[in-house]
Order: structure tokens, then C-alpha cells, then sequence
């Protein structure tokens, strides 16, 4: 990797390194039980959960498998399951 | 150009950051950018945010960010303010966000100078209590009786038998319009803060209790809950100070024990064994009261205070 003028480095460029296989546990979302509050998107350490108009999508190429969202969930909307690699 | 794409165009701070599961910091540094907007240029001493943020080729940030030495985060911002005023650029401001080691410690001669000349910085203490890139040394931010790997604790010793600095109040007492302090536990709150500060122009300071799943030793999935209980056992007060007076204070719902809050974590396990750990236990709990008395954080507590006053005064 070539060396820039101040080590300057293009903002966003992090989307290049996938943090989803650090994970052993998957988080896993039922939307029946979900009542839209964003609470999942809001804790999320890793930007993983995008919420995309009614629809919460999970970034498993980057979701690290934290559980906060599943923990903070006032639904109970997300399980975590193991991870089969 | 897929839905995923879409999304993380608006996000300020991006996945692929190599922060450990369940951050804290990670969390807190997505709301403040969310708070700030785009228009916002953010320098970092060291510690655990530069870390995980800046492998070399790989940068989650969507805002021009600067990374620099320990010890001189508030002079570097002070840089950037004299730049953008030469250049005439009112509407950018700037961030400075530090762990609590260059705050409390090595950059706290720099952050007093800050300060002092009245810059117009909002400095944000992402405070995780220790030195957690380095795998846990004592700060000066480090909690009393906590074990940390400089301040261990074993058959006679307790962990760090030193308090944690004041720095808030430090801080206020130079003069400064805004203080305050927030935790990871309440997001809402968090944004609110960072907005009311980028109201106000000069420096301000706002410290952030930044749970730590990996050093403190908790599941990755309690980073909130830690937060909260921090806040219900009154050792973590949350209050607002504006030009010198405490104008807000978060008042505590269910008010808890200090060991519902200590006996989460691994770092303060050792204070459950032995007459050395209860007498501990007892000090920490005394620290968390004179907390709930000096901001009135029950209350009935500011209750009670007001009806001996006027017994006093009649």
C-alpha cells in the first residue's frame, strides 16, 4: 500500500474492511413482532442495522454480533442464534 | 448502487470500524455526528477512538477528521479554529473528541489552555475510565477500587485506592459557558447535549460515560444496561451547566444500590470477597450519596433539603 502526503485517507474507505466474520452469534429479526421504534438502528456500535422505510435490514457484512440490538429490543424482536461456520 | 449503499451514505460514521463488540464509544461518536451534521471538522488524540478508526487505508469517518499526539487534542483544535476564521468560514466548526487518558491526564494542561484563551471548541471526553487500547492502565478517570492491570487488586490491595478527578467541575470553573456530562445509556439525552452545546459559542465541554464491555468485563450485549444502573445508583450524575450554574439534572427513577451496579462487572469483583472489599463497598456507596445530595438527584431529596431551609430561615 503506497504511503499518501500526511497519510491522508479518504473518509468512508472502512466499508472496504468487513467486520461480519468476527461474529458468533447472528442476530436474527422477526418483523411480526417488531414495532418499527429504531431502538436496534440507534445502539448499533457498527452502523450494521439500516432502517429503509418500514423495512430494518441487518448488515451481516459487518454486524460483529454484539447482542446489544437483540438485548435492547423492546420486542423482543431479535434472537440470536449461533453462528455455523 | 444497492439499498445498503444507500443508507450508509448518510451515516457520518461508517461500519467497518474495528472497534470491540459492543462499544461504547462507538455508539456515543455515531449519536454525536448525528447531532452535529456534516459541517463539522473532528480531531482525536490518542486513545481507543483513533485506534479502532484509523488502520491506515481505512477510515470510517465521513467528516474530515484529524488524528495527532497525545497530549495536544484542545491545541490542534485550537489550530483548526484560527484557520477556519482566516479563511472566513463561520458555519464549520469543530470537534474534539478525547478518551478520558488524554483528557483527565496527558492532554490536561493543553485542554486548560483551551479553555483559558476562550476558543471556540466543543471538547467531548469519551470517558471509558482507563487506558482500554492498552488493555486497561489506571487514568485519572479510573473509578476508586477498581482493578485495572497497573492498580491490580489481590490480598492487599483493593484496586486504585485514589479518587476519580472532577474534571467537569474542573472545567466550569475556568468560566465556560456549557458543561455537561451524558452516557452512552440515554442516546436521546446525548443528541440533545451536543445540540444545546453547538448553540453556544467558545469552549464547552460535555463527558460522556462510555461503557466498555471488554476491560470492565460485562457481556457485550449490557453496554446500555451498565450505563443505566451508572445512573440509578447516582455514581454517574447527569446534569447541564450553563455559565457556571447547574441548570438541568437527570433525576434517578428507581433509585438502586451501589453493588447492583459494581457486582456487573469483573473489574470490581474483588470487592465481594473479603472485610477489605464491604469496607470499599461502603466508601463507593458513601461517593454515589454525596453525588444524589450535591446535584439532588431523588426527588424527594431536593424535597427535604428545601423544607430545612425554611425551617432555618423561620
Amino acid at each position: 500500500m503506497k504511503v499518501t502526503i500526511g497519510a491522508v485517507v479518504k473518509g468512508g474507505t472502512s466499508l472496504g474492511y468487513k467486520t461480519g466474520n468476527w461474529r458468533d452469534e447472528r442476530p436474527v429479526l422477526d418483523m411480526e413482532p417488531c414495532k418499527r421504534c429504531g431502538q436496534c438502528e440507534s445502539v448499533c456500535p457498527d452502523s450494521a442495522i439500516h432502517i429503509i422505510d418500514e423495512y430494518y435490514i441487518i448488515d451481516y457484512d459487518f454486524c460483529k454480533g454484539c447482542g446489544l440490538c437483540a438485548y435492547e429490543c423492546p420486542a423482543d424482536a431479535i434472537e440470536m442464534v449461533q453462528e455455523e461456520k | 448502487m444497492n439499498t445498503k449503499e444507500i443508507t450508509n451514505q448518510e451515516e457520518l460514521f461508517v461500519s467497518g470500524h474495528r472497534a470491540c463488540h459492543g462499544c461504547g464509544m462507538a455508539i456515543a461518536v455515531r449519536h454525536i455526528l448525528k447531532a452535529t451534521g456534516k459541517n463539522v471538522i473532528v480531531v482525536t488524540p490518542t486513545g481507543c477512538l483513533e485506534t479502532f478508526t484509523s488502520p491506515f487505508g481505512y477510515s470510517p469517518w465521513r467528516v474530515p477528521w484529524i488524528h495527532h499526539l497525545f497530549e495536544n487534542g484542545p491545541a490542534i483544535a485550537t489550530g483548526v479554529v484560527a484557520a477556519l476564521k482566516a479563511q472566513g468560514r463561520d458555519d464549520t466548526r469543530v470537534l474534539a473528541i478525547g478518551g478520558d487518558g488524554s483528557t483527565f491526564d496527558i492532554g490536561f494542561g493543553a485542554l486548560s489552555g483551551m479553555l483559558e484563551r476562550g476558543d471556540d471548541v466543543l471538547y467531548i471526553c469519551a470517558d471509558n475510565g482507563a487506558y482500554m487500547n492498552t488493555g486497561g492502565q489506571r487514568s485519572g478517570a479510573s473509578p476508586l477500587y477498581s482493578a485495572t492491570t497497573t492498580d491490580p487488586a489481590g490480598r492487599s490491595s483493593v484496586g486504585k485506592f485514589q479518587m476519580k478527578k472532577d474534571i467537569p467541575t474542573i472545567v466550569a470553573a475556568h468560566g465556560v459557558p456549557y458543561v455537561a456530562t451524558a452516557s452512552v445509556a440515554y442516546l436521546k439525552d446525548l443528541e440533545k447535549k451536543i445540540k444545546k452545546a453547538m448553540t453556544y459559542h467558545g469552549p464547552r465541554y460535555i463527558q460522556i460515560d462510555s461503557t466498555c464491555p471488554s476491560v470492565w468485563g460485562f457481556p457485550s450485549d449490557r453496554t446500555l444496561e451498565v450505563g443505566r444502573l451508572a445512573v440509578e445508583c447516582g455514581i454517574t450524575p447527569l446534569f447541564e451547566m450553563e455559565n457556571g450554574e447547574i441548570t438541568k439534572v437527570r433525576k434517578i427513577k428507581k433509585k438502586i444500590s451501589i453493588e447492583d451496579y459494581l457486582k456487573t462487572q469483573k473489574r470490581f469483583r474483588h470487592l465481594f470477597a473479603g472485610d477489605q472489599g464491604r469496607e470499599a463497598l461502603k466508601e463507593i456507596q458513601d461517593l454515589a450519596d454525596a453525588n444524589i445530595r450535591k446535584y439532588g438527584l431523588l426527588k424527594q431529596a431536593k424535597a427535604e433539603t428545601t423544607t430545612s431551609s425554611e425551617e432555618v430561615f423561620t
